[in-house]
């Protein structure tokens, strides 16, 4: 792993430490030395921003279990405590339930990025598979931190979701009261999900390092989609890298404030400022917005066991894309076809996000059939057969080929445009 | 050849999809049900925005006199009246109000409970002695806890209007709901609306049209003491600043502190950006 050090300690303590725990080259190799290929653009800076968002999330929650009691008789409560009388309260718990928003829009970028330049492919799998991983266990995460306030919300959004395990044949009914800890949810839930809450986002955590130790063996993706072949196609991670993804980091961090600052309320649901009661149901129980679209495909499916399989298989279909796509080239720039596709399954992903927030009723019904149907073609139908009907446009021959490439084609367009900071940035 | 007709295929059927969100959304509008609440002009709403003092000062006087009569409002205490960002009463004014009130404390070292006059740390006391006791005084319904109704109550946007409220930073959704609703009662409810005994016409109400409530406020009502017109259109705009308030306490801090924390991370920002094109000058990329 430390392979790509060059790393010679100086001071003494430092050789001291070095020889018992290569820690030093490790860092070196890893954080400073690392090859990145020189041609990446900004949306590789979202594996950086999901980082900080994930300390983030880590520290902001750790402080607000110091105030928080996981009791239906006081949850509610303890929340409207933190928000008049702990310091800064109202700064944390905005801070933590608008950063799991944020959480949720970098990763679906993130994840979008890699669907665009195909950087799910060999040799790359593994690192795709446990970034899969990571995002379920987001949304277990993000789930469980939503029952937390104990509002009509986490209540009726908490009812829904574990009662689909119900859809199970045979053991599903003891299933769900395994789940509740009890016949309907109640403290036992409360206390369970708060426990696995505070516990998840540290395997998450754990995953997220199996996650970059894959990458830097395999080392990043890129733009041109064709990899390194020459140390002029890279540049080091220490200053480069780590000024672009700081830029990028510190631009995300902009947008998170207006939201935390200006906007607190805009992306959780007002019902979940009334405290939850069992005997009244909301008009709509919706789940938080990074659910939607498979929140859709679940009521897209007239049975309730289908809709179950349907919606798991929407993110199951997600480990096999791998060996799904069968086409060789990754960049969707030189693949005319599959972008167009690429799109569609953008304003699909979007349209079944809407759908999942409105009323399961009439047109919507229809509308969500019609987008789970094309979801799932996308991967199972097109994918495969694109591969072998798509006739890919010429690959460059090396990264800086392509580099060359890219700016002869602004600079004959416009020489104004070449020097926007977009095309140099 | 193929190439170009599946490229078009992708274009139609994108296009097909933004155009049908759009024009669903218009129909979801048509439907949907009661009357959307127009917006008003808030002193809090937008990125420099803050309460005004005096509105608060004139909110909190409607619902001590009118509504917490039968609204309980518990998270809010009396030393809060006093805090910064809020109606601004002085520390004797807050401690006043309370001793007008009495709560029950105890056990004292006989083991007795006892009545006594509300402190600055007590909060504010409720009107009823519990849910029940508040249903069968008001034909059946609780009405509902003040401390976080404006955050509580906040009608459906909808595509595109959500779209661009993320611009406007457009947070006011709760209090334009409480105006409208104060202004929603008329004697006779539209033609083809029943209404059962005992319930009254409202045409905002999110659960309605018939709200068990009756009007609860009207011309002249209350006489406010910094001589503001005693009208029902300053009385449901202050109560409804007020509700904000006591659901946002923190809104003047946040908005100052988040004012200067962006401002500080744009120009982060512009220096990180200054620093990687230089480095970046060296690399053709």
């Amino acid at each position: 792993m430390s392979g790509h050090s060059t790393f010679q300690p100086k001071n003494r303590v430092v050789k001291w430490v070095e020889e018992r725990l290569p820690i030093f080259s490790l860092m070196h190799g890893q954080f400073i030395a690392f090859p990145t290929p020189k041609n990446l653009n900004y949306w590789w800076t979202f594996g950086g921003i999901l980082s900080v968002m994930l300390v983030v999330q880590i520290v902001t929650g750790i402080v607000l279990v110091m105030h928080y009691a996981p009791n239906t008789m006081v949850a509610f409560d303890s929340i409207e405590h933190i928000m008049r009388d702990v310091n800064w309260g109202w700064l944390l718990r905005y801070l933590h339930s608008n950063g799991a928003s944020m959480f949720f829009i970098a990763v679906y970028i993130h994840i979008f990025r890699g669907l665009y330049y195909g950087s799910y492919k060999s040799p790359r799998e593994i690192l795709w598979i446990l970034g899969v991983v990571i995002y379920l266990l987001m949304m277990a995460t993000g789930f469980m931190g939503y029952v937390l306030p104990w509002g009509q919300m986490s209540f009726w959004g908490a009812t829904v979701i574990t009662n689909l395990f119900s859809a199970i044949p045979l053991v599903g009914e003891t299933i769900v009261t395994w789940l509740w800890g009890g016949f309907s949810v109640d403290n036992p839930t409360l206390n369970r999900f708060f426990s696995l809450h505070y516990l998840l986002p540290f395997i998450l955590a754990a995953v997220v390092g199996l996650h970059v130790w894959a990458l830097h063996v395999v080392g990043q993706n890129n733009p041109a989609g064709v990899e390194p072949k020459s140390e002029k196609d890279t540049v080091p991670f220490t200053p480069f890298a780590t000024l672009k993804d700081g830029f990028g980091i510190i631009a995300f961090l902009i947008f998170y404030s207006w939201f935390v600052f200006y906007l607190p309320n805009y992306l959780g649901h007002p019902d979940n400022y009334t405290l939850a009661n069992p005997l009244k149901t909301p008009a709509h129980i919706v789940p938080e917005w990074y659910y939607l679209p498979f929140y859709a495909i679940l009521r897209a499916i007239p049975d309730k066991l289908g809709g179950v399989i349907a919606m798991f298989a929407a993110i199951l279909v997600l480990f096999f894309l791998p060996w799904l796509d069968t086409s060789k080239v990754r960049s969707t720039r030189y693949r005319p076809l599959y972008k167009q596709f690429f799109w569609v399954l953008v304003v699909v992903s979007v349209l079944l996000g809407w759908l999942g927030a409105k009323p399961a009723e009439g047109i919507y019904v229809i509308l969500a059939r019609i987008c789970t149907v094309y979801y799932f073609a996308h991967f199972l139908v097109i994918l495969p057969l694109l591969g072998l009907i798509e006739k890919p446009k010429p690959l460059p021959a090396s990264i800086s080929e392509a580099v060359l490439a890219k700016h002869k084609g602004g600079a004959g367009a416009a020489s104004a445009a070449a020097n926007a900071p977009e095309t140099r940035g | 050849m193929k190439n170009r007709i599946l490229s078009v295929l992708g274009g139609a059927l994108a296009v097909a999809g933004i155009t049908l969100v759009l024009g669903m959304s218009n129909g979801a509008l048509a439907s949907g049900g009661g009357h959307s609440p127009e917006k008003q002009s808030w002193s809090f709403a937008g990125p420099f925005g803050h309460y005004d003092k005096a509105q608060l000062q004139r909110g909190f006087q409607v619902f001590k006199e009118i509504c917490s009569g039968c609204h309980s409002m518990k998270y809010v205490a009396f030393r809060n009246l006093a805090q910064p960002g809020g109606p601004e009463l002085t520390e004797d004014e807050a401690k006043a109000i309370a001793a007008e009130y009495s709560v029950m404390d105890g056990p004292n070292a006989d083991g007795e409970m006892f009545e006594r006059p509300a402190k600055l740390s007590d909060r504010w006391p409720s009107p009823f002695p519990n849910d029940e006791a508040a249903k069968v005084a008001n034909s059946g319904a609780v009405p509902p806890d003040f401390s976080l109704l404006a955050k509580a109550r906040a009608p459906e946007r909808g595509f595109p209007w959500f779209v661009f409220d993320i611009f406007t930073t457009y947070q006011e959704n709760g209090p334009d709901y409480i105006y409208a609703l104060l202004h929603g009662y008329h004697d006779e409810a539209p033609h083809g609306v029943e209404i059962p005994d005992g319930l009254y016409y409202n045409a905002y109400f999110v659960g309605g049209p018939a709200i068990a409530m009756a009007k609860p406020i009207d011309d002249g009502m209350v006489e406010y003491a910094d001589g503001t017109e005693p009208t029902l259109e300053n009385y449901s705009k202050d109560v409804a600043a007020f509700m904000m308030w006591a659901a946002e306490p923190s809104l003047n801090k946040r908005k100052k502190v988040g004012t200067a924390a962006i401002l500080y991370l744009i120009v982060l920002a512009g220096l990180v950006y200054l620093a990687k094109r230089r480095v970046w000058s060296s690399v053709d990329h």
